[in-house]
């Protein structure tokens, strides 16, 4: 083997594979965890599992890890079914949330573990682990315990700890979420700079959507043991598959209604207190009930007796309760009988509408999805 | 599929390293835990000639005026060593919890004093202080013209036990109030309870489980001893009568296997209790930031009756160990307040005569306590990390010796291996030393277990997934994570086990056939029998203080040194 110890070397060594998930079932008794969960990720991708606690994220991981073991489905990584594999035959990286640093171990003995565990010559150890701790920046505090050591600093420990042994994918679950709120800020560009360095296939569970956004490629949002939806940040915020990827990313405006002839050959999202929304693009037959879904930044607040501009349709309500959020001011209304949020930017001088104000928005009916759900 | 999925399956449950420790342990159990206890039971139910089912044993025994006598004695003693012990431990708890006391270490080494000394070694000393003709009453008597039967009759058991469990309620009772957040008794202040109505009714219940756990283990633990009662020639006792029947009229009397299914009982019922006291009241209420109850300074006059109470305490709990070393330094010691003169010539006779006691003591102490870690590591890893089918009933049987008092496990190993011939010599397999080894292990199993479980609990189970994930196998994970984080523990498992097994008396009496093979604490026995033994039985008795003194400071030492590289104190 022609090792070369420094960390480029490192990232040179390290081949990307893919990941791929094909209907995994999982249950602990009577408790369906994973449902018929099928992903696809690419080699080198920073790929993220997004969802509220209990979704299966962490289960999903821990079985790439080989910790659980479905009943039905396999997992192939770079095309070889991993899934009768032991956990320490995996070659699976893995930074736990809560790091998992040995405490009887230096930071020295901790990085040396799985390189030790492969039977890999001392002389070499020495200089790999130097080498992994150098990508780190922690080379100084080699010989700490880790109880010595600050949240961030564990955290680049168990990281360096992980990758040392060039692990063919990297998993991490949750790993900033024992950090305090600007260090995570900081982590999650050290992650992501790292992961780009190696050209690590990284699997990041987070139940923050801020976090999954700023720094993964693909997301893959979960809630009740199914994957939602997959796809760029962008994406899923631009085009949710459902109400709950609508929800889950960001705030959403949701109005019930049926979808009617436009008159016009067309088809329009009809209900009370709005007028008729243009659905171009939609293919459901009229008399379909539905949900129209809409951010607050497509809703603009317009002055009365002004009609609505070419392409948007006409929201009246009335101010039910405002929030001061300095740049901009939220404000939820009553319209028909249903809330909606809406945001005004706010300007030194500007008077605030009080509660009870009626109110007249427009909405870009272009912005606007409809779901079936 | 489904079917490649479930073998895939039942291969990761099963492997075969755990299953074989399982069977291991369980066989060790069956033999020398369940066997020799079901054997007991199964007699006291047996006519003695033809072997029937027959309830005329127990009938015997409720007929018996010695035996109620001696079972109403056993329930005084016990009740009665339970109220003495609780009304010292009481004030010591309530000082240290409650107010910014200056004698708090004072009270903490109160704690730990007493139980160093085994009670029986202690009740000799203690007769020559607080007897009829002990120091103390020789002084009343002469400057007062009055005395305190201390030691008469069951007296002398009750103040002899209280001293030495009193610790039992005070570390429980402690625990419990340090465990109190502040925030409870602040949110009642605010809602305008305060001074005895705060005690009674927020205080009192939230230390309730603590109590109660540590009276029932006072409880069971004087109402099983066999030693102390012995000791001060008091036979009318449970313990005691069962062990005179087996040693005086034989193994085949149906009596002795009566008491004991009696003694188990009330073991049981004991211990039932106290479980159903403590029922749906874990009540840890300690949060973020929490930490016991507000504290205050003491007045004065306060300060004055609390040190007063603490000295008068520990001039007690002293008092045993005081009286065991004047007396193994003495010449003669008789109706006078102290020896008549000072001499070493005991420790002598000991060392000359008697140094296969100390020599046997270490080897088996040492060997039972290395047998209880192995077991308690092996069962609490199975319960704790393994998915084995009934790998809950490990710890539930090896926990079940917690209510088999000595004597009865004693009874159940001479009616189960009597008959054993062993292999070459054709003696009886009951008279072979392991049997006691194997006698200590299993009675100090229950404690190591737990120690040996709080270590493995403490090792988070990410810290094996992390060494499994960077390719370590299950058993070189073992090896190099699970036994070396839990090695404080496990030490600290052994020593305490090393030190309460180098001066078991009740099961080691029964077991023990020569000399040659007996251990300190029997040796102790033999030589309290008679006057002239007292002295080197004194000198005895100091070097089983000074074994299980060691033995408890070092596991102190072990466990604060394992909770500083932990890095708990950050």
């Amino acid at each position: 083997m022609n090792h070369q110890f420094s960390p480029a070397a490192l990232a040179a060594q390290i081949q990307s594979v893919g990941v791929d998930i094909e209907g995994v079932n999982l249950s602990y008794g009577s408790n369906h965890v994973l449902k018929d969960v099928n992903l696809a990720i690419k080699p080198g991708e920073f790929f993220a599992f997004l969802g509220p606690s209990g979704c299966g994220k962490t289960t999903l991981l821990r079985l790439i890890a080989g910790f659980n073991t479905a009943q039905r489905g396999e997992v192939r990584i770079g095309g070889r079914d991993i899934s009768g594999l032991p956990p320490h035959r995996r070659d699976v990286g893995m930074v736990f949330q809560s790091y998992a640093l040995w405490p009887h171990m230096t930071v020295r003995r901790n990085v040396a573990f799985g390189l030790e565990e492969r039977r890999v010559p001392r002389a070499e150890i020495e200089r790999r682990v130097d080498a992994a701790l150098e990508l780190v920046g922690l080379k100084h505090l080699a010989d700490r315990r880790p109880s010595q050591l600050s949240g961030g600093q564990q955290q680049r420990v168990a990281l360096a700890r992980t990758v040392v042994v060039e692990p063919k994918i990297l998993l991490l679950d949750e790993p900033l979420s024992n950090l305090d709120a600007k260090l995570r800020v900081q982590m999650r560009q050290e992650l992501l700079s790292l992961q780009r360095k190696l050209g690590l296939t990284t699997i990041f569970v987070t139940h923050d959507q801020e976090e999954a956004n700023t720094i993964c490629d693909r997301i893959a949002v979960m809630e009740d043991g199914r994957v939602q939806q997959v796809g760029t940040p962008q994406d899923l915020y631009d085009h949710p598959a459902n109400l709950f990827v609508a929800g889950f990313l960001g705030t959403a405006n949701v109005l019930d209604g049926t979808v009617r002839d436009d008159g016009a050959g067309g088809r329009a999202f009809v209900g009370s207190g709005f007028t008729p929304v243009a659905l171009p693009a939609v293919e459901a037959g009229t008399g379909t009930g539905g949900k129209l879904m809409f951010r607050p930044q497509n809703l603009a607040i317009r002055a009365d007796g002004q009609p609505p501009a070419p392409g948007h349709s006409r929201l009246t309500g009335t101010v039910r309760h405002r929030e001061f959020l300095g740049a901009s001011i939220r404000y939820a209304v009553d319209v028909g009988g249903q809330l909606v949020q809406v945001d005004a930017p706010h300007q030194a001088g500007d008077a605030l509408l009080p509660p009870d104000a009626p109110i007249i928005l427009d909405l870009a009916a272009d912005k606007a999805r409809f779901l079936r759900q | 599929m489904t079917s490649l999925a479930l073998t895939r399956d039942r291969i990761a449950r099963v492997r075969p390293g755990p299953a074989l420790a399982a069977l291991l342990i369980a066989a060790f159990l069956l033999l020398f835990l369940v066997v020799p206890v079901v054997q007991v039971i199964f007699v006291a139910f047996q006519d003695k000639t033809t072997g029937a089912f027959t309830l005329v044993n127990f009938a015997d025994f409720f007929q018996n005026d010695l035996f109620m006598r001696s079972f109403w004695n056993s329930f005084y003693v016990s009740a009665m060593s339970v109220v003495v012990a609780s009304l010292l431990a009481l004030p010591l708890a309530y000082l240290t919890t409650r107010f910014e006391f200056r004698g708090s270490v004072l009270i903490q080494s109160l704690g730990i004093i007493p139980l160093i000394m085994p009670p029986f070694i202690g009740a000799v000393a203690m007769q020559l202080l607080f007897g009829r003709n002990g120091s103390v009453n020789l002084l009343l008597r002469d400057h007062f013209g009055f005395s305190i039967p201390f030691m008469e009759g069951l007296n002398g058991v009750i103040f002899v036990q209280s001293i030495h469990y009193f610790p039992f309620i005070l570390i429980n009772l402690s625990a419990s109030l340090k465990n109190i957040d502040r925030a409870m008794e602040e949110s009642a202040q605010n809602l305008g309870c305060h001074g005895f109505r705060l005690f009674r009714r927020i205080v009192f219940p939230l230390a309730m489980p603590g109590y109660v756990a540590g009276a029932s283990l006072v409880f069971i633990k004087v109402f099983d001893d066999l030693g102390t009662p012995l000791l001060l020639n008091v036979n009318d006792m449970l313990a005691p009568q069962a062990y005179l029947r087996i040693s005086s009229i034989g193994i085949a009397d149906p009596m002795g296997y009566v008491i004991s299914v009696v003694l188990i009982a009330c073991s049981l019922l004991a211990l039932w209790v106290s479980a159903l006291a403590m029922r749906g009241k874990d009540y840890a209420t300690v949060q973020r930031g929490g930490g016991g109850l507000a504290k205050r300074r003491l007045k004065p006059l306060e300060m004055v009756a609390a040190y007063g109470i603490v000295l008068l305490i520990l001039v007690l709990v002293l008092a045993p160990h005081v009286g065991l070393g004047l007396l193994s330094f003495a010449t003669i010691w008789s109706f006078s307040p102290l020896p008549d003169a000072f001499t070493l010539k005991h420790y002598h006779t000991v060392f000359s005569e008697s140094g296969q006691y100390i020599t046997n003591t270490l080897l088996y102490a040492s060997l039972a306590a290395l047998l209880d870690v192995v077991i308690g590591t092996a069962i609490a890893y199975l319960v704790l990390r393994t998915k084995l089918p009934g790998r809950q009933w490990l710890d539930y049987i090896a926990m079940a010796a917690l209510a088999v008092p000595g004597v009865v496990l004693g009874i159940g190993y001479l009616r189960s291996f009597y008959g054993v011939p062993m292999p070459f010599t054709g003696q009886p397999l009951s008279n072979f030393w392991l049997i006691l080894v194997f006698a200590l292990a299993i009675r100090r199993l229950p404690y190591a277990l737990r120690a040996c479980t709080a270590a493995l609990q403490q090792v988070s189970s990410s810290l094996e997934e992390a060494a499994e994930n960077l390719g370590a196998t299950k058993l070189r994970t073992v090896g190099r994570i699970v036994v070396p984080l839990m090695s404080g523990g496990i030490l600290a498992g052994f020593v305490t086990s090393f030190a309460t097994a180098a001066v078991e008396l009740s099961a080691t009496i029964m077991l023990v056939h020569s000399q040659s093979d007996a251990p300190l604490a029997y040796g102790l026995y033999v030589y309290m029998q008679s006057a002239a033994g007292r002295g080197p039985g004194a000198a005895l008795g100091i070097f089983a203080v000074i074994i299980v003194g060691l033995g408890t400071y070092l596991s102190h030492v072990v466990i604060e040194r394992g909770r500083r590289d932990r890095g708990q104190d950050h």
